[in-house]
């Protein structure tokens, strides 16, 4: 099955028309030493009912689906309407490219528009873009749009980003003239301020903090804005959790010059990590070093509203190497269903999706302290995730805990030797009280 | 036609679209005591579940797609999406898979990614591919990136990538990201590269040359093997964009045109949905000398499991979160399984035959600027039309009319007023036939009626739009009309 439309009459009266008699004369530019002497070795093709069998089965070599999981880590489980699905997947929003040609865009680009304004309602900025590939590299292009704004050679990066985050940051930067030095994480689970103080000496382009961070805390980020920016050092915010935007203040009224991160909790389900959707909001006098691309409004000749892609001198298609990035193809589709989401949800749903997060992770967090052994690591304020530590050795209890069916937290003493014994779990609206109350059973059989 | 109004237009306090559970748990008012929080969001939509489901509707309405017509979008590979490959990749297995669980827990989602890899090796003969791009350009940088490393490896990163100027724009940005000068080499009366004067161009000093093959005018480089010895020679790295490799797949592979590197765009080849602009998935393959360089992890395999490998000594680090564009990779694996090799062979065979087919048909009417063989698509020029003051924004603009989208337009840079045509292997004869006798029936009108085409599109949601005000006056964000304003 190749989804090929053409009869062998056809085939042979366009070769005709071409003036050949073969396919071997089409391929005539391709010289022969090149060309392939034998068929690709590949499995051969199946039917509709066996590519799904095959599928089906590959599925079930999958027994995550049959765990109760409380992992989040830059991934996460929320409800996702039924709507978002249905309206998604309509070939009119599937099936098109790019909207260069925006009187045949018009859905796709009012769209982008809507997206853009839900990101400038819930980050407190002026502009956003129409999406980025997803968190890290959204991150880094962050950094790489700070250095253009102050080209400065040195950003801060907090410890308590995401650590893959980090890491990415680190390989986009390693060939370019920027140093990424990491700020230290304070006691209750916090940016160390002091740290920041120390370090902002002169040459520094931005600061980079996640808010609620990698251990779930919210970061103070007034106190943080107001040191970068009495360095002249633009404060940069990564929102990876971007549920908490329905309950947390906008991070542009407390100080943000850019807000940029993952927004996949807005309807699109964790897919083993992709694809999963970019997003970057920024002040009104730095749209000019945006990346990705924007749509904006316009006219048409009879003065009718209507949307185009804008901006583009920014974009590698018209500024080739002085692009503000090379960012071609982005995330289209994940944008509009956050769109959907969104507007589904609304202000009260949103508020709403957030409150039951932060009440359900602060229930299971209340809870598995009242263990024995079993301490809060850090006292900032969580949102949807919290790190615990633990009397003994956690692979021990993550282990004991699978045989009960159960995906506890994520061991952090690989990504971070200080926390040792320690977990970090998230608890959603996804998850229901007896749920909760099964993972701290199961955690206290662990323990004994 | 009813003008869809932005959903912000049709807000109403207390509306909402979803409700949540009840809070099964006690709530505590003071677990977020000392954190700054939000009064509400200003401005923040509030309809209802059928207010969504009619405006995006009605707005999906206004776009032109594969599934309602021909897209001969050039460079970009509009083929049909077959709908089983949505189907599955919605399977709730893969879906709802968390990236952080353990590798036993996911040893399907491992072999969907190793299958998918190795089918790659296959079809451009290189010897190990990383799936963790998101799109072609963020392969680019991959690619890039990892050629930076052996080379500093070496002892020197050198300093210029060498981009012939007939090449996409994501090629000399990704090259500079990379921390690279890019040097443009001139194309010949041909359109494709000049080997003399890429010799003179190859030094000591150059990391790599990025080329695209066929080219973006559709043209095979013909040369491509003595080029690739010249810049072996002088220590260098051959890239391949295989952004055109729809028109290859199982006739030539990039190994015999002795690339080094090359990337792949999921949605271009294997018929993943562009989705109006993404997502996308831009794999990225490497012969033996590359490989200790690829991005964390590399899915490996030991007794017989799947794992996840860090412990990479040489790599390059991570270039996004978690493996890649999951769900896209799982379409092109369910494409490329349903294909089989001689499918494969054929799309590419089809493709070729369906721009040569349009090439052959509008000749004459359009002006072709470079005349030898093309593979899967063929760039004309308005340059015929512009002796009646038409160009070819206005061609494009009245295809619309016609129910045809566009072809892309003014690029390549080196064709003055460009119009790119790509069909595709999947469109039928009648639709290929519609599009000529649609641009036939233009070029007659250029001549007769040029007012018509200028004027163009006259039968769409909007009619020709302002793009220049757009830019001049950004309006990037609804904004709430005060009461004084009203």
């Amino acid at each position: 099955m190749s989804y090929i439309s053409l009869s062998d009459k056809d085939k042979k009266e366009m070769l005709a028309r071409i003036g050949i008699s073969s396919m071997d004369e089409l391929l005539i530019s391709v010289p022969d030493h090149i060309k392939l002497k034998k068929s690709l070795r590949l499995l051969p093709p199946l039917s509709e009912p066996e590519l799904v069998r095959h599928f089906q089965e590959l599925g079930d070599k999958n027994s995550y689906s049959h765990y109760l999981s409380f992992l989040g880590a830059g991934s996460y489980d929320h409800f996702i309407p039924a709507v978002v699905d249905y309206l998604s997947s309509r070939g009119e929003f599937v099936s098109p490219y790019t909207p260069y040609q925006a009187e045949v865009s018009q859905g796709t680009l009012q769209i982008m528009f809507e997206f853009q304004t839900l990101i400038c309602q819930l980050t407190g900025l002026d502009i956003a873009n129409a999406s980025l590939y997803e968190g890290a590299t959204a991150a880094a292009e962050a950094v790489l749009m700070a250095h253009r704004l102050k080209e400065k050679p040195k950003v801060l990066v907090a410890r308590s980003l995401h650590p893959q985050y980090r890491e990415v940051i680190k390989t986009y930067v390693c060939n370019l003239p920027i140093k990424a030095e990491e700020l230290d994480c304070a006691s209750d689970g916090g940016l160390d301020l002091d740290d920041l103080k120390k370090k902002l000496a002169e040459g520094v382009s931005g600061v980079v903090v996640q808010s609620p961070n990698f251990f779930g805390a919210g970061e103070d980020l007034r106190a943080a804005a107001e040191l970068a920016h009495s360095h002249q050092a633009l404060f940069i915010v990564v929102v990876a959790e971007a549920a908490s935007l329905g309950l947390f203040q906008a991070p542009g009224i407390l100080g943000a010059d850019i807000v940029t991160g993952e927004a996949q909790s807005f309807g699109l389900p964790p897919s083993f990590g992709g694809p999963f959707l970019g997003f970057m909001a920024c002040a009104k006098e730095f749209v000019r070093q945006l990346p990705g691309r924007i749509a904006g409004q316009t006219v048409d000749v009879e003065g009718k509203r209507g949307f185009v892609l804008t901006l583009a001198t920014r974009e590698q298609h018209i500024r080739r190497e002085r692009a503000t990035s090379n960012i071609c193809t982005n995330q289209a589709l994940c944008a509009l269903r956050a769109t959907v989401f969104l507007e589904t949800l609304g202000q009260e749903g949103l508020k709403e999706l957030a409150w039951q997060n932060v009440q359900k992770a602060n229930y299971a967090l209340g809870k598995l302290t009242g263990l024995k052994g079993v301490r809060r690591k850090f006292s900032r304020p969580v949102f949807n995730e919290f790190v615990c530590e633990f009397p003994k050795d956690w692979d021990g209890i993550h282990r004991s805990l699978k045989k009960k069916g159960i995906v506890g937290g994520l061991g952090l003493g690989e990504l971070y030797p200080e926390l040792r014994n320690c977990a970090l779990f998230c608890v959603t609206e996804v998850h229901r009280k007896e749920d909760i109350d099964r993972l701290v059973q199961a955690v206290e059989e662990a323990l004994r | 036609m009813i003008r869809e109004p932005l959903i912000f237009e049709i807000s109403a306090k207390g509306k909402r679209g979803f409700s949540f559970p009840r809070l099964d748990v006690p709530a505590e008012n003071d677990v977020l005591r000392g954190l700054p929080l939000r009064d509400g969001i200003e401005g923040f939509p509030q309809v209802s579940e059928i207010e969504v489901t009619r405006h995006f509707t009605r707005l999906s309405q206004t776009n032109h797609c594969i599934d309602i017509g021909f897209y001969p979008l050039g460079s970009c590979t509009m083929k049909y999406n077959p709908k089983l490959n949505e189907k599955i990749a919605a399977l709730p297995a893969f879906a709802s898979a968390h990236p952080l669980a353990d590798a036993d827990l996911v040893q399907g989602n491992l072999e969907i990614l190793k299958t998918l890899e190795e089918s790659l090796c296959e079809m451009t003969g290189m010897d190990a591919f990383t799936l963790q791009p998101a799109a072609g350009a963020h392969g680019e940088l991959t690619g890039m990136m990892l050629i930076r490393a052996c080379l500093t490896d070496r002892g020197n990163p050198r300093r210029f990538v060498l981009i012939p100027d007939s090449a996409h724009g994501t090629n000399p940005s990704s090259a500079h990201i990379c921390g690279y000068n890019v040097r443009e080499v001139k194309s010949n009366e041909n359109g494709t590269i000049d080997v003399d004067s890429l010799a003179r161009e190859m030094t000591d000093d150059v990391a790599a040359l990025m080329v695209t093959n066929p080219n973006t005018l559709g043209i095979f480089e013909a040369d491509i093997c003595a080029i690739s010895e010249i810049v072996h020679k002088k220590g260098g790295f051959i890239y391949m964009d295989g952004a055109n490799m729809n028109a290859l797949t199982g006739i030539a592979r990039p190994r015999e045109m002795l690339v080094d590197v090359i990337h792949l765009n999921l949605h271009k080849t294997f018929s993943t949905p562009h989705g109006g602009g993404g997502p996308g998935a831009g794999p990225v393959g490497v012969r033996k000398t590359l490989e200790p360089y690829l991005p964390v992890p590399v899915i490996g395999k030991k007794a017989g499991r799947y794992v996840l490998d860090f412990n990479r000594p040489k790599t390059i680090g991570r270039v996004r979160s978690f493996y890649g564009n999951f769900l896209v990779i799982v379409r092109a694996l369910a494409y490329i399984l349903t294909l089989g090799a001689e499918g494969l062979r054929e799309m590419s065979e089809i493709a070729v035959l369906n721009a040569n087919y349009i090439r052959k048909s509008l000749e004459g009417e359009y002006h072709l600027k470079y005349t030898c063989p093309t593979l899967h698509e063929c760039v004309f020029s308005d340059k015929f039309q512009k002796e009646f003051g038409v160009q070819n924004i206005d061609i494009a603009k009245r295809l619309i009319d016609y129910g045809v989208h566009p072809p892309t337009m003014s690029f390549p840079l080196i064709v003055h007023g460009a119009l790119m045509i790509e069909p595709t292997e999947t469109e039928s004869r009648r639709d290929l036939d519609m599009f000529i006798e649609a641009m036939k029936q233009i070029a007659r009108e250029a001549r007769e009626n040029p007012e018509l085409l200028k004027s163009a599109p006259h039968l769409s949601y909007v009619r020709r739009l302002d793009e220049t005000r757009a830019a001049r006056a950004p309006v990037l964000r609804w904004e709430p009309v005060s009461e004084a304003e009203k």
